[in-house]
């Protein structure tokens, strides 16, 4: 049984390596296609480590929510943005490069010290398990105002967005 | 074993948030900093997840609380694509130094 450690231990360096790599994509890539494509990868990645992390319910709605419907939103958005040929010329970065790299350095730097230094101690006993069971019990009874709440703001959003797209249609007709 | 340890994943969701962070600086598009901004709230979520698998006394409240993220990473691409949609229909670009006047 100890090969199927291994195996997940190899399987955990692959998934930590997509999402390096896929956010090394979606942050460097000339297209906007080509980001989205890293942000999809990345997120796959992701999805990856929460199953090491125990919960495979969460992976598999990783993989629904953002690698199905918010990559596909974004790649909606991009389709009717600019085409690729004008975004190769204009989107590449490469001003303030430097400031960013080194904002960005800082910045992990101290994030790094501050995970090294801090102690984090387990909890003295734990209740409940990861289940999905137990999920659900904690979200509906539990935590079942916040459960609402985010129903409504995503009914909120949605007919937001409505609104939103539809405004501009109505002007450009008129 | 590396997988078994805290210090990982919290170090993995930091590079996740420098990389959406040096996403947000040096993207030239709007849907370049939404992509990014995916990136900075993945990094929150495998934190929570982090946290609840080795610390946390009650291993549903992470897992909730991720749950919760995506709901609202979802509400806001979708309030983020209507927004660019409309801001190309007004301006015909979507640079960010194009639109940031409020003014039609």
């Amino acid at each position: 049984m100890i090969v199927f450690e291994y195996i997940a231990e190899a399987l955990f360096y692959g998934f930590m390596i997509l999402t390096f790599m896929g956010g090394f994509m979606a942050v460097r890539s000339k297209m906007l296609m080509h980001a989205v494509l890293g942000l999809a990868v990345s997120l796959f990645g992701v999805a990856g480590l929460y199953f090491h992390l125990g919960s495979p319910f969460l992976a598999m709605m990783q993989i629904l929510i953002y690698v199905g419907a918010v990559c596909i939103m974004i790649v909606l958005g991009v389709m009717l943005g600019n085409t690729p040929d004008q975004l190769a010329a204009k989107n590449f970065m490469g001003r303030n490069m430097i400031l960013a790299i080194v904002a960005c350095a800082t910045g992990f730097a101290s994030l790094f010290v501050a995970i090294s230094q801090t102690k984090f101690a387990p909890a003295a006993e734990k209740i409940g398990d990861m289940s999905i069971q137990f999920v659900g019990e904690n979200l509906l009874f539990k935590y079942c105002l916040a459960f609402e709440l985010i129903s409504v703001v995503l009914l909120t959003a949605i007919i937001g967005a409505i609104i939103l797209a539809r405004g501009g249609r109505e002007e450009k007709a008129s | 074993m590396i997988s078994g340890n805290l210090n990982t994943y919290l170090i993995i969701s930091a590079i996740l948030l420098i990389i959406g962070l040096y996403g947000m600086l040096q993207h030239r598009s709007l849907i370049g900093m939404l992509i990014s901004s995916e990136f900075i709230l993945n990094g929150a979520a495998l934190n929570f997840m982090a946290f609840n698998r080795f610390v946390a006394p009650n291993p549903a409240v992470g897992q909730i609380y991720t749950l919760f993220i995506m709901g609202i990473a979802a509400a806001e691409a979708a309030i983020v694509i209507s927004i660019i949609i409309a801001v190309y229909r007004k301006y015909r670009s979507e640079d960010p130094e194009q639109v940031q006047d409020m003014k039609m």
